[in-house]
């Protein structure tokens, strides 16, 4: 009888650890696609090379929802995200004659300005969020199909191609070496420098931070500014593995974007979650697409099982947490 | 002396109603004089002399617009927000599509119905889910986004499907008295008329208001609001199944991705049409002006030969424009902080 946990206990578990518990979730969905993949006659899935795959998928997800990540801690949501990093591919090839370090530095820059033209609408002119990043990712999308009507030689330099494609030590992503130290500094940034205080300090009550002395629209602006520059290096990455930009490339990460986030544990209104859960979900997500591949799900369905697995976790979610308080 | 003091009464009071009025609804009447100056430069820009056939163009581009903009703005107003429109939209425009090609023009009828009520079905049941799971507006519409553009896809993967023709007349050719008046128009202010009149004073109808104005307040006052919020939703599908319907009508045929550009565009015309974002204020009657004021603005980037992309542009910034303004005027009136 005391054997099984009760009911607050794996609340608390949850509340407390989401990290225990969602790599749990992630090693679950590994085995289980391993099975289906067995049954299916296709051999084992959970092999060193499929691992390094997942991380090699995982980290574009990973870096579009970093930035998502610190918007979403102040309590925002940046909608632009996807069209950012098809910015950021569409760059690439456009000035990958002009060399792999001239190319990678005009997409880092375009995305930046984007993040900071997100940034002054939030946080100097308090634009709902929201409307802001979804009306800059209409302008940039615009602005970016008229430039993709006209004449130029496309190249995706190698450089791009090998990071965002190739491994190392057979098993490691190079995409692992954008990722890792991203993911390590924000993690670390978030917890013990300034600025990451900061962040959760605005998401968790904006005007008692304002009292306290936080320039809050200076923080709000450096958030967006970033996940401007991490979605376009994620569009770098993406554009180095598929070896082509469109103007399509970037949208089906949209909604894993903020899914990845939640799943991750971090709250919408802000104040509450951090980088290392979302890491997770991209990585838990990544498997389940993987999943959905072998069991030769439609799109229709894939659609539809993203939207309820968002959804049911977003659902615990606020259990636990409403739980806990 | 009396009557002379009677008349300066009046016309005192007659200029304060007035004045309220345009206090109140100033933002709405602007919207209209918008629409006003666009039309009469539209007809200065024509080259055929301009005519009822151009009103009726019009009114079939605005209409599932207009249904959109109505859906999202009975949630904005109550607090929430719904990602979910343009998706619902798909999938209603699919299913009558697909199943309408060949009914008799009554059987389509009664088929608009039912589906008519399943969207509303839809939408209250992404209210249930948001009332039930507390979880953010904003995350739930964005899931049931999903999870209805993945329904339309299983519908139908590539657009297809057809209508009565004679449905498809009701909002591409009908007129109604006057050929100066679009049947499509003419559904439009029905569909506001029975579906949003006569519930705006009565008590669900005025729950809607409470709870965006203050959630916390309008409970204390004894306003049910896990139900009032389910309502909501129930009329943004309502909407969301008659845009379908009228994408359908429009159109001819059932395309999974044909409700998509709705979802940012119903927010951009109940913003321009004067709903706060914070809820609580505004009404229908703004945002279909503002659907008809974007879809005219569309058509006139068309005709100067703008690349229809920076038409794209100009309705993103736009729309940020807009809300910018919106954002200072309420703050010059002291309600946000």
């Amino acid at each position: 009888m005391t054997a099984i946990p009760s009911r607050p206990q794996l609340r608390r578990l949850f509340g407390d650890n989401p990290a225990v518990v969602l790599t749990l979730v992630f090693v679950g969905i590994f085995v289980l696609t391993d099975i289906v993949n067995r049954a299916q006659g296709d051999g084992a899935f959970l092999t060193p090379r499929q691992v390094s795959t997942t991380f090699l998928f995982a980290a574009v997800l990973g870096l579009m929802s970093a930035g998502q990540t610190l918007v979403m801690l102040t309590g925002g949501v940046d909608l632009s995200v996807a069209t950012t990093s098809t910015t950021g591919a569409f760059l690439i090839s456009r000035f990958g004659t002009h060399g792999s370090g001239a190319a990678i530095g005009i997409a880092l820059a375009v995305g930046l300005l984007i993040g900071v033209a997100n940034g002054i609408g939030v946080a100097v002119f308090r634009v709902n969020p929201l409307i802001m990043t979804l009306g800059v990712s209409t302008i940039t999308l615009g602005l970016l199909t008229v430039q993709a009507q006209k004449q130029f030689t496309s190249l995706v330099p190698g450089l791009v191609v090998t990071i965002g494609s190739q491994r190392f030590l057979t098993y490691v992503p190079y995409d692992l070496l954008v990722w890792a130290p991203v993911a390590a500094l924000i993690i670390l940034g978030l917890r013990y420098s300034g600025i990451g205080r900061m962040i959760y300090a605005v998401g968790d009550n904006p005007v008692a931070s304002r009292l306290a002395g936080v320039r809050v629209w200076q923080v709000l602006l450096v958030v967006y500014a970033l996940s401007g520059l991490l979605s376009a290096a994620a569009g770098v990455l993406l554009v180095g593995f598929n070896d082509a930009a469109d103007l399509g490339i970037g949208s089906p990460f949209l909604l894993p974007s903020v899914a990845a986030v939640v799943i991750g544990g971090t709250s919408i209104f802000g104040g509450l979650g951090g980088y290392a859960g979302t890491v997770l979900g991209a990585l838990i997500l990544t498997v389940l697409d993987s999943l959905l591949t072998i069991l030769n799900a439609s799109q229709a369905v894939r659609q539809i099982i993203y939207g309820l697995i968002v959804l049911a976790l977003a659902a615990i979610y606020a259990r636990a947490t409403a739980a806990s308080e | 002396m009396t009557s002379a003091a009677a008349g300066v009464a009046a016309a005192i009071d007659r200029r304060g109603t007035l004045r309220r009025l345009v206090r109140r609804h100033g933002w709405t009447i602007g919207v209209y004089l918008l629409l006003l100056a666009l039309v009469l430069y539209w007809r200065g820009q024509t080259k055929l002399p301009w005519g009822p056939f151009d009103v009726q163009s019009l009114a079939i581009d605005a209409l599932p617009f207009a249904f959109a903009a109505c859906g999202q703005a009975v949630v904005i107003l109550s607090g929430g927000i719904d990602l979910s429109v343009g998706s619902l939209m798909s999938l209603a425009n699919v299913v009558s599509a697909k199943y309408m090609l060949h009914m008799s023009f009554t059987q389509a009828l009664l088929f608009s119905l039912a589906v008519i009520a399943g969207s509303a079905l839809a939408g209250a049941l992404t209210g249930l889910v948001t009332v039930v799971t507390r979880v953010a507006d904003i995350i739930v519409t964005l899931a049931m986004l999903f999870v209805w553009a993945g329904a339309a896809l299983a519908v139908l993967q590539v657009p297809g499907g057809g209508a009565p023709l004679r449905y498809q007349n009701l909002v591409q050719f009908d007129t109604v008295l006057t050929k100066w008046l679009p049947s499509a128009i003419a559904i439009l202010l029905v569909a506001y008329a029975v579906l949003w009149l006569t519930v705006r004073r009565t008590k669900p109808g005025l729950g809607l208001y409470a709870i965006g104005s203050s959630r916390s307040a309008a409970y204390l006052a004894g306003v049910h609001v896990s139900r009032s919020r389910i309502l909501a939703y129930a009329y943004s599908g309502l909407f969301a199944g008659l845009g379908g319907l009228a994408l359908t009508a429009a159109s001819g045929i059932g395309d999974p991705n044909a409700g998509s550009i709705y979802t940012l565009n119903s927010v951009a015309a109940v913003v321009l049409g004067g709903v706060s974002l914070l809820g609580g204020v505004g009404g229908l009657i703004g945002p279909i002006g503002a659907a008809f004021v974007l879809t005219l603005v569309k058509t006139l980037m068309i005709l100067k030969g703008v690349n229809q992309n920076y038409a794209q542009v100009f309705q993103g910034a736009l729309i940020v424009l807009v809300v910018m303004v919106g954002g200072l005027a309420i703050r010059q009136k002291g309600k946000g902080t």
